[in-house]
């Protein structure tokens, strides 16, 4: 992998004013790079600002501070027309739910070839069906797709059209929104296989957001771990399962069930209690070791260093 | 029925009538229930594992949806033959049900404590005052904190986890002697599902139901299961204990779902999915439904249904590979390697 920062993300926020002296800090200053050709992974709880993040990356929200580089330029901020059509093509997003994110009252063909259209990527109308064709091949469907529309479609034939749809433009960054979650087990290891497949072909690179610790782990080089709008630890995805030093983090692997009847009869579950952190300082993301950052003090800092160099040594 | 037994379902089947025909739903299902055990039903979405619960608490939509054939034997009583009204004073009652989505399952416009009641008064014919009290020692039983003032609260003040609990606490309220569980954790965070999931073991041991627990996910399963049983198009395909369906797999089905699980050691290339779609239950596939699937499929699979192959005494499978002339068959390597890394957890308990 190289080092290379494809997405930079500096210190985003992205608050939502819900009345008078009440707002919702979704995503609360948040800092990491994306290199290129990695998988990214972004876990967290339901309401921990992870799919907050992955839409204000994309500017679906006009995020509230900070900024989103993208090849060194800011994504964020005003913009003209063919400035936001260039980044709309390097950027594109898959969704979670396969139901809603597809226009009912469009056909395949059009919904793949939006894009194709926009950024008049296509000569002719000849073109333009081969390349629909082609796209339908990659993702395991077939032609005859083409002219049908999304209800004749199973859910994990529908993921496969968002990919589709989301490689039509030749991104080179795609953020998946749990593209998996709303799908059976058996469809859910198809669709990772495939988007796995798409990563080596194509050299893209993604921020997968889920919840399903398992299955990130899995795609991922990296994780991040989210809690309350912002990132509490990130590493590398074995080393962030092996050693976790966050306590939330912590709590959170303990929490994955597995398939493995004796280990769960034996399982110790830890429990995330957030009033353990001394409040009195303002807590800082610091390299606890190599490539590994944690959310602590500079006090827990110490005892997470001296916690990690007794694991190692023994 | 056997002594020991609290339910017994045979041959159970279920269809619904649609436009385009009758879906064969439920395919002949037999299985039963042990007093205080905990049973799996494991399947992807379409498998009936839903239908058969529906079927079991006769809460199918009439009258598109009806049984077709077989028995539900509950009580030396055959509850497929029950009259709605008879159905009704069981059904709540010695049958309670807890629903995957908790926000949709209780009433928004009532409140908490009220629901709680609704059972209590109807089926146990409690006074006013009395039932306040029983609803109290739930609350407390399925641990939510401050249950007095937490009872004249609405669904939409509790988050997911403690809706849930509420939910828990109206299926107990009667002693029900069978608690059905439909993804009872599904919509909910993994730490949130941990704590359901110890409760629901917890109050397990102190009321000693029987739980039928429907759920999608593996892991579940192996943490709250005495036995599985898994679905596939209507129809068990395997059934056993949780440690012979998790360390001694038969069926090619419950190796797929196995394998399609990564597990946190494993950094294999690919996964092992499962190719394909279920079938269309309108027309259900003539032999194995799962042969077209099914990368070990015999020819056999695709003339002739297999029947129950016995493992052990509790553990059997519907695969033609069971059968004494079928080739020897090994599961797919991913699946051996799983097996044999938990073998190695084992050990390192001990």
């Amino acid at each position: 992998m190289g080092q290379e920062k494809l997405v930079e993300i500096k210190n985003l926020k992205q608050h939502f004013k819900l009345g008078r002296n009440n707002v919702v800090k979704a995503v609360d200053g948040l800092t990491f790079d994306i290199y290129k050709g990695e998988t990214f992974g972004l876990v967290g709880e339901s309401g921990c600002g992870k799919s907050t993040t992955g839409r204000s990356i994309i500017r679906l929200y006009n995020s509230t501070d900070g900024e989103v580089l993208f090849k060194g330029e800011n994504v964020q901020g005003k913009k003209n027309k063919s400035e936001l059509k260039k980044f709309n093509r390097q950027m594109q997003m898959i969704f979670q739910d396969p139901y809603s994110s597809l226009n009912p009252r469009m056909t395949v063909m059009d919904i793949i070839a939006e894009g194709i259209d926009i950024h008049g990527l296509a000569k002719n109308a000849e073109e333009r069906k081969a390349k629909v064709y082609e796209l339908l091949e990659t993702v395991g469907l077939n032609k005859e797709h083409a002219n049908r529309y999304p209800h004749e479609f199973s859910g994990g034939q529908r993921q496969r059209l968002g990919i589709a749809r989301a490689l039509a433009v030749d991104p080179e960054f795609i953020i998946a929104d749990e593209p998996i979650s709303a799908l059976d087990v058996s469809i859910q290891a198809q669709v990772v296989n495939l988007m796995k497949q798409l990563q080596k072909e194509k050299g893209l690179t993604y921020l997968f957001i889920a919840h399903d610790l398992s299955m990130v782990k899995y795609i991922s080089d990296r994780i991040g771990v989210m809690y309350f709008g912002k990132l509490v630890e990130l590493a590398d995805a074995d080393e962030l399962y092996k050693n976790p030093v966050h306590p939330y983090t912590r709590s959170l692997l303990s929490a994955i069930p597995l398939p493995d009847p004796i280990y769960e009869r034996n399982r110790n579950r830890i429990v995330y209690d957030p009033s353990q952190h001394d409040t009195s300082e303002e807590p800082e993301f610091r390299e606890i070791s190599p490539k590994h950052w944690v959310l602590c003090t500079s006090k827990e800092f110490e005892a997470y260093k001296k916690e990690q160099q007794n694991s190692i040594t023994n | 029925m056997k002594k020991d037994n609290i339910l017994e379902v045979d041959n159970l089947k279920v269809s619904f009538k649609t436009h385009s025909g009758e879906v064969q739903a439920v395919r002949g299902v037999s299985f039963d229930l042990k007093k205080g055990e905990t049973l799996a039903i494991v399947g992807e979405s379409g498998s009936g594992k839903s239908v058969t619960t529906k079927a079991l608490m006769g809460l199918l939509p009439k009258p598109h949806g009806y049984i077709k054939e077989g028995s539900i034997m509950f009580d030396d009583k055959d509850i497929t033959k029950l009259k709605d009204k008879n159905m009704q004073s069981i059904r709540g009652k010695e049958l309670a049900m807890i629903f995957q989505d908790p926000m949709t399952s209780l009433n928004p416009t009532m409140k908490v404590g009220k629901q709680i009641m609704e059972g209590l008064l109807k089926h146990q014919k409690l006074g006013k005052e009395e039932a306040k009290k029983k609803a109290i020692e739930l609350m407390n039983l399925v641990q939510i904190p401050n249950p007095e003032a937490r009872m004249k609260q609405y669904p939409h003040q509790f988050s997911g986890g403690m809706r849930q609990r509420v939910v828990i606490a109206m299926a107990l309220a009667c002693n029900p002697r069978i608690l059905i569980a439909d993804e009872p954790t599904t919509a909910l965070d993994v730490t949130i599902q941990a704590q359901i999931l110890e409760l629901m073991k917890d109050i397990q041991k102190k009321v000693e139901t029987s739980i039928i627990f429907i759920t999608h996910d593996l892991g579940v399963v192996a943490n709250v299961a005495d036995r599985v049983a898994v679905m596939y198009a209507g129809k068990i395909v395997e059934i056993g204990t949780v440690d012979e369906v998790f360390y001694n797999p038969k069926h090619p089905y419950t190796w797929g779902l196995l394998g399609s699980m990564p597990t946190l050691e494993s950094d294999e290339e690919e996964l092992f999915a499962i190719p394909g779609t279920p079938p269309d239950l309108i027309a259900p596939p003539k032999g194995d439904a799962f042969a077209a699937r099914n990368k070990f499929a015999l020819e056999i699979d695709f003339v002739e249904e297999p029947p129950m192959f016995k493992v052990s005494d509790t553990h059997y499978a519907a695969t033609w590979l069971l059968h004494e002339d079928a080739p020897k068959i090994e599961p797919p390597e991913s699946v051996k390697k799983r097996i044999e890394s938990m073998d190695h957890s084992e050990e390192a308990k001990r």
